[in-house]
């Protein structure tokens, strides 16, 4: 399994510098891809062009967005916009689409939150359309993935999507939506197997792991009591960060972003050395 | 904080201990309308992990109630007299009376006040000043009703009719019986609950029940008829009553369980049907979860807002599982059809929480009879030594496959001129390779407009066939295997790219025009079909019969057509895409014409010995579609024509619309068909393991298993 890195778009009092220098600091480690979270009402930078900043910095490395809350956008506008970090990128983008979980978004952004779910769906046939036209895009088109749970988003990846991105929890609960999108993709006569990605949170260290809770409860705050149980889920030591890895390896996860949730630069030499030590 | 909590069931008095122990100093007082020592019902059932939530929340409380657990761990399935046990179960139950003076108990202990035989009309000056108001009385809740814009109930009432009883007779087991008389069938849910009684819950349907004259019965009439109905069951045993009528179950689902300072627990909240036996579980759960929140949280709106967000997702999933379980009761009727050995299997194996290997670890002996008598089915004796279901032969006409597996080759979309290649022979080889007993082609199309996309193979020229009898010749070089081909036309979803970026994406270039029973598009975006005419149907049966014969000429033990999922035939069968006025269009029978012509000209070309089968959309999954009584009696109309297996698929009817793949949902339509149109069945979902497979094919759900390996 792949390993990648998030850039910490989303954690309060990131700045703009501290991107530019994540994103090298990624570029020159052993991480394939760099992802980046989507929130509109929230103290964040926006994902695309966060990726469209990293992309500029770096040569090898991933863009994923994990994921982009594709309806709060416009297809026309989310087509030109990736197909130009396509081309800026070389072809490094991986666009994950998901629609989000938070009402107050669908609000700052003014778009109804009812359809959502079909507004998705044609989204990433009107971007393939775009994509595929003469003037549409100069490189290969992005991988699309497409995130959720619930049966009307397993069936949007076996039909429309390249793959299935998760939404954070234990390989369990990966396990659960994977043997669906694989069984949906035969269904739908796809060849070929449905590229599966997976997320988790890390704060490494003792003197990360609490600022990385309290990250965590207030990101996820919405969720009511549940935002304590999705930050349990906090990976903070190299043995939670192994036994994690191996779970989602086990069950077919191709490329695994490691999302910060804390702002710290060193976070990313933490890591080096977790994957460094990892058998 | 002062709270008044109405109701003294289990919920609300455990709510009062647990909040008096968390914190003396608030008031608590509890108001109930009946005597202190009445109650209704018999036993309460508690799972190992409910009791261990009971062990955190108060220990006292705990140990008093596990003292008084009977425990028990086999069911006994009673079918027409025959008595199938499962041991391996672990159960505890308990009197309701003795779990309430428990609780009483303890409430007094902690200082709880408890007030009996007091009605509350408006609980609101009867706890004057209090701060938080605890609906805990009951699915009739008073509290409820006061607020009912707000709280917006929802009652399904259940389809049976049931009434409890107890019993002396002495049970060992939790007790399903069926009794079938003149009036129809009967069942029973039986449990103990301590040393010398037992509930006694009496079930059937409402035609039965009125065909009984149990509607006009006295509670005497009714209890007669039933130790009558019984008596074998009972032993001479009677049963007792304890303001015993017969209910229809209503299962309440509210909008909000909290309105201000006012919150509902437990059975005001919702109920869920007895037979998964969750409801005061659901409840005193309710009770632990409302106390941790206001002890947590200093302000009452943020602690009601975390107890409603915390349960309502187990709620609702309890509430899912009974209610499928209610339906599963509702229609045993269509389950006693099979022998009492696979009955047994099929209810224990009900919910998809417990499968063939479950039980294995549970019983063996039970799960020895289960492979002994699939092994030998059909025959009047069972075998001593015999495989794992999955593993059985299934023989169809003359041709044996040698285990219910089945592994289609997935998709390849790089034939040239619909010549499978050599990434075709290579994905039948992969199927092969898995050991299943039947390995299927992907879709081949009978023509090229049938094509899917460009790249789809055919079987509609001598080339073709020569390369897939090649690779059927291959496939099957010394091995135990039989190899299928699925014909299709792919009709309105014809003339698309690749698939290797999504499915319904029209060509742009190189696009022919595409054929359906109707002109109208498979999806926005989709080219409008042409509406095949008497011609054009003549020309597609041809083409059929004409692949057909050289798919027996290319060696394939066995033939699917392709019916399902917005293929030509499909779009036939669907009131979705077929909107002819032309005898093909119309009633489910004019809808089945033309699939069933292709059938009838495909059988009489296709070898007698050879097996011929059809895949179909068992429900369209769409608004507007069919849904799965026509799938039953399409499927019914195949076997009358010479169908010998269906394959069960579902959706695809219209773009986008796709069943669920929650591991039971796809089974259960193939169990609901092949039970009901009396026709084996092929199912298709995530099964992934041959213990689900063997759970399926054990429980009378389909006869061959698709295979996801991976």
């Amino acid at each position: 399994m792949r390993v990648g890195i998030g850039l910490p778009n989303a954690v309060p009092g990131t700045d703009g510098a501290l991107l530019v220098e994540w994103a090298g600091r990624a570029e020159a480690g052993p991480f394939t891809s760099l992802g980046v979270v989507d929130r509109l009402r929230y103290n964040s930078h926006e994902p695309l062009t966060t990726l469209a900043a990293a992309a500029a910095v770096t040569e090898r490395i991933g863009l994923v967005t994990m994921v982009v809350i594709g309806p709060l956008r416009n297809a026309g506008l989310l087509a030109k916009e990736t197909a130009t970090i396509q081309a800026v990128s070389g072809g490094r983008l991986v666009l994950g689409l998901g629609v989000g979980a938070r009402a107050d978004d669908y609000e700052a952004a003014g778009v109804p939150t009812a359809g959502r779910g079909e507004l998705l769906s044609s989204m990433i046939r009107a971007l393939r359309d775009r994509w595929d036209e003469p003037d549409g895009l100069n490189v290969d088109p992005p991988p699309i993935l497409a995130g959720g749970g619930s049966d009307a988003a397993v069936a949007r990846v076996a039909m429309h999507a390249d793959g299935y991105v998760h939404g954070g929890g234990p390989p369990r609960s990966f396990a659960r939506v994977v043997e669906r999108v694989r069984a949906a993709w035969r269904d739908a006569g796809r060849p070929g197997e449905p590229k599966l990605w997976g997320q988790g949170y890390i704060a490494l260290g003792d003197d990360a792991r609490e600022r990385g809770l309290a990250y965590m409860r207030d990101y996820y705050a919405f969720t009511g009591p549940f935002a304590e149980k999705i930050a349990a889920g906090l990976l903070s030591t190299p043995q939670d960060v192994a036994a994690f890895l191996r779970g989602y390896g086990d069950l077919g996860c191709e490329e695994m972003v490691l999302l910060p949730a804390v702002a710290d630069i060193d976070q990313i030499g933490r890591l080096e050395d977790v994957l460094g030590s990892l058998p | 904080m002062r709270v008044g909590i109405l109701g003294a069931g289990p919920s609300g008095l455990y709510l009062g201990v647990l909040l008096k122990r968390a914190d003396p100093s608030h008031q608590v007082t509890i108001v109930e309308r009946n005597p202190a020592d009445a109650t209704y019902g018999w036993g309460v059932v508690f799972s190992d992990r409910t009791l261990g939530s009971f062990r955190d929340a108060d220990h006292r409380s705990f140990v008093r109630i596990t003292d008084q657990l009977v425990l028990w761990d086999a069911i006994d399935v009673r079918l027409q007299g025959e008595v199938v046990r499962c041991g391996g179960q672990i159960f505890s139950g308990i009197s309701r009376k003795r779990l309430l003076q428990i609780l009483q108990e303890r409430c007094r202990e902690v200082g709880v006040e408890l007030v009996f035989e007091e009605e509350v009309e408006d609980p609101w000056s009867r706890f004057d000043g209090a701060d938080l108001l605890v609906a805990a009385d009951g699915a009739n809740s008073v509290t409820r009703g006061l607020h009912e814009g707000i709280f917006r109930p929802r009652i399904s009432q259940g389809r049976s009719r049931y009434v409890w009883f107890g019993t002396t007779l002495p049970l060992d087991a939790f007790t399903f019986i069926f009794r079938r008389n003149e009036h129809g069938l009967f069942q029973v849910h039986a449990y103990p609950f301590d040393g010398s009684t037992s509930t006694f819950i009496v079930e059937t349907d409402e035609g039965t029940w009125r065909r009984a004259g149990l509607d006009a019965a006295t509670e005497e009439g009714s209890i007669t008829y039933c130790q009558d109905l019984f008596a074998e069951d009972l032993g001479g045993h009677r049963l007792l009553s304890n303001r015993s009528l017969w209910l229809s179950f209503p299962t309440i689902r509210c909008r909000t369980w909290r309105h201000g300072s006012v919150v509902l627990l437990g059975d005001a909240a919702h109920t869920a049907h007895f037979s998964i036996g969750s409801g005061t579980k659901l409840a005193m759960e309710d009770a632990i979860a409302l106390a941790d929140a206001l002890t947590r949280r200093d302000d009452l709106d943020g602690a009601l807002a975390d107890y409603e967000a915390e349960r309502r997702p187990v709620v609702e999933r309890f509430q899912q599982a009974a209610r499928e379980s209610q339906v599963y009761f509702e229609e045993t009727e269509r389950s006693t059809r099979l022998e009492p050995v696979q009955f047994a299997f099929h209810l224990l194996s009900r919910s998809g929480r417990m499968g063939y290997e479950d039980l294995r670890l549970r019983d063996p002996s039970f799960v020895a009879r289960v492979d002994g008598w699939f092994s030998a089915a059909g025959g009047k004796r069972t075998t001593a030594v015999a495989p794992p279901p999955a593993l059985v032969p299934l023989q169809l006409r003359g041709i044996r496959l040698p285990n219910r597996v089945v592994v289609a080759a997935p998709a390849v979309d790089t034939a040239e001129d619909g010549v499978p290649g050599e990434d075709h022979r290579r994905a039948l080889e992969t199927a092969v390779a898995t050991g299943a007993g039947l390995a299927l082609t992907d879709a081949v199309a009978v023509s090229p407009e049938g094509r899917i996309t460009p790249g789809c193979p055919g079987l509609y020229a001598d080339e073709q066939a020569a390369a897939w009898a090649a690779v059927v010749t291959e496939a099957r070089a010394d091995r135990d295997v039989r190899v299928g081909i699925r014909l299709t036309h792919a009709g309105r979803r014809a003339s698309c790219r690749p698939r290797d970026r999504g499915v319904d994406r029209p060509l742009q270039e190189g696009a022919w025009p595409v054929v359906s029973a109707s002109a109208l598009p498979h999806g926005p975006g989709m080219p409008v079909p042409l509406e095949l005419e008497a011609e054009g149907m003549g020309a597609v049966s041809a083409a059929f019969t004409a692949a057909a014969r050289r798919a027996a000429a290319a060696g394939f033990d066995f033939l699917l057509l392709h019916m399902a999922q917005g293929s030509l035939l499909a779009s036939f069968l669907s009131p979705l895409s077929n909107r002819r006025e032309d005898g093909y269009g119309g009633s489910v029978e004019a809808r089945l014409r033309f699939p069933l012509q292709v059938l009838d000209a495909v059988r009489s070309v296709w070898p007698e010995d050879r097996p011929l089968a059809a895949s179909i959309s068992a429900v369209d999954v769409a608004p507007g579609g069919a849904g799965l009584d026509q799938g039953v009696e399409v499927a019914a109309a195949l076997r009358g024509a010479g169908c010998d297996l269906v394959e069960v698929r579902a959706g695809q009817i219209v773009l986008g619309a796709m069943p669920s793949y929650d591991p039971s949902e796809l089974v259960s339509y193939s169990d609901r068909i092949r039970n009901d149109a009396g026709v084996p069945t092929l199912a298709f979902g995530p099964i992934g393991t041959l213990d689900r497979i063997s759970t399926i094919v054990a429980g009378g759900r389909a006869d061959l298993c698709h295979l996801l390996a991976t």
